[in-house]
């Protein structure tokens, strides 16, 4: 005896409900980010030695790799908050299909050019 | 083409229960209502299943197949076989009664809850009303108006799972329609029964719906379009008053 | 204000401001990767942002869109997340201060390059 199944990952199994999963999630991990960033760059109130000091930190791979994972997840937040607004805004031509692939090729061209300059 | 049988696994019970298997000899052509009706006449007459014209008009034959909510008499067997398995279930995000059958009441509540009827202002003795059938209301009313209330949208819908106050797709494309019906005289009372979080804000354009409706209609659109409309009122007041 | 009036704000508010972020991250990540050419220093931003009164404005609107955007998406989450639970919105209330107060400390110390 058991529960009666529920929606499961063969329910969301489409292009769609992809596009929506990377766009909650790159926005859910933006938000916890966000105020952090906001912290670093707050040190900058105690001038240039002090703000010197603490970006010394983002020195360690983890923070550079860190980086890059965020100017990724803004891209792909970018494009699929676009293709959103392009649905709810614009006039209706489907579930804008085009839009995910922009998206991910944009999302694809930040990363390569954040390493490109970065390094 | 295999000559081997189906192992198909049946939803048996309602909230609770189990997935029983039956051996269905496979024929060309079959459909998965063929397959739940060869079980219910010549395996296990105790098995509960809907099913009406049987030929993709009334969608009385939704069920969960392989965990996607499809029509079973058009779905061809050969199409979504997982080797020689299928999975059979009741729809999703309606209460089981028995086996195969949801109770389809909440459904259809939802559908009057969004004000999705007509009520227009003339009656049998006044003129016919005359729509515009070029018109874009007229257009944009076509583009969801073929719904049969089968129930596949509302048994896909994530958020209709994660808030069970959520209208859903069908009600609010309904609504959509009638917004769009220049006859109809409850348009205040629509917005209003569409707006609030249990109503057309809180769909996330997952498009499952739109996705997996048998009949090709789209309620993402409709949703945003009252998502739009909604938007406007409560900031501007709309055509027929304030939200 | 009625739950359906103000859901639709709130709504209203999120896309408006998702369209200022949309220009903001766009402008933003061209900064970025000019910015981060040959590593970066707290003298090269500083320089950058020292005085910019340009810089200044445009970053404080970046972090009001910011302030108004992110607290309503993680409320819709957490909403749907914890149906039963009540700390959606104390929690969407404390990172939108958050936001506003780090974003806008963040902005000013850029500004004044910690010369008050």
């Amino acid at each position: 005896m058991s529960s009666r199944p529920e929606l499961d990952y063969r329910a969301k199994s489409h292009l769609y409900y992809l596009a929506f999963a990377c766009h909650r999630i790159s926005g859910l991990l933006l938000a916890c980010f966000i105020p952090l960033h906001f912290l670093m760059l707050s040190q900058s109130l105690r001038g240039a030695t002090g703000f010197e000091r603490s970006l010394g930190l983002a020195d360690f791979w983890v923070f550079k790799f860190g980086e890059w994972v965020l100017v990724v997840l803004l891209a792909i937040h970018l494009g699929g908050g676009i293709r959103i607004l392009i649905i709810e805004f614009g006039s209706w031509r489907g579930l804008r299909k085009g839009w995910i692939e922009i998206s991910i090729l944009f999302a694809i061209a930040c990363g390569l050019l954040f390493l490109y300059f970065a390094n | 083409m295999s000559n081997t049988d189906l192992k198909v696994k049946v939803w048996r019970g309602a909230e609770q229960g189990e997935f029983v298997e039956y051996l269905v000899p496979r024929n060309p052509n079959q459909t998965v209502l063929d397959v739940v009706t060869y079980i219910q006449r010549k395996l296990d007459p105790t098995l509960s299943y809907r099913f009406a014209c049987r030929v993709g008009m009334c969608g009385s034959c939704a069920m969960t197949v392989n965990g996607v909510a499809r029509w079973t008499c058009r779905t061809h067997v050969a199409k979504i076989v997982e080797g020689d398995s299928l999975e059979i279930a009741p729809l999703n995000n309606l209460p089981v009664i028995k086996d195969l059958a949801t109770d389809m009441r909440e459904f259809f509540n939802k559908w009057k809850g969004a004000v999705g009827f007509f009520k227009g202002t003339q009656s049998r003795h006044d003129d016919f009303a005359k729509v515009e059938p070029q018109s874009e209301e007229r257009q944009l009313a076509n583009a969801g108006i073929e719904c049969i209330g089968c129930g596949v949208c509302y048994a896909s819908c994530e958020v209709v799972e994660a808030r069970p106050n959520y209208l859903g797709p069908a009600a609010l494309n309904r609504a959509w329609t009638l917004t769009n019906d220049v006859r109809d005289m409850q348009q205040l009372d629509r917005i209003r029964a569409v707006a609030g979080d249990a109503g057309c804000h809180a769909c996330h354009t997952q498009g499952s719906c739109s996705e997996r409706c048998p009949k090709g209609i789209e309620p993402t659109a409709s949703i945003a379009g009252l998502k739009r409309l909604v938007a406007r009122a409560a900031i501007r007041g709309s055509k027929w008053g304030k939200l | 204000m009625n739950a359906a009036v103000l859901q639709a704000k709130l709504w209203y508010a999120q896309r408006i401001s998702a369209m200022i972020l949309g220009i903001c991250v766009a402008v933003h990540l061209i900064i970025i990767f000019y910015a981060i050419r040959g590593g970066l220093t707290a003298q090269e931003i500083l320089g950058r942002t020292q005085g910019n009164l340009a810089f200044a404005l445009f970053y404080e609107i970046f972090v009001l869109a910011c302030f108004v955007h992110a607290p309503i998406g993680v409320a819709n989450i957490l909403q749907e997340t914890f149906p039963k639970g009540r700390l959606a919105v104390p929690l969407s209330f404390v990172l939108a201060i958050l936001i506003l107060l780090l974003g806008s400390a963040a902005v000013f110390g850029l500004f004044t390059g910690g010369a008050l």
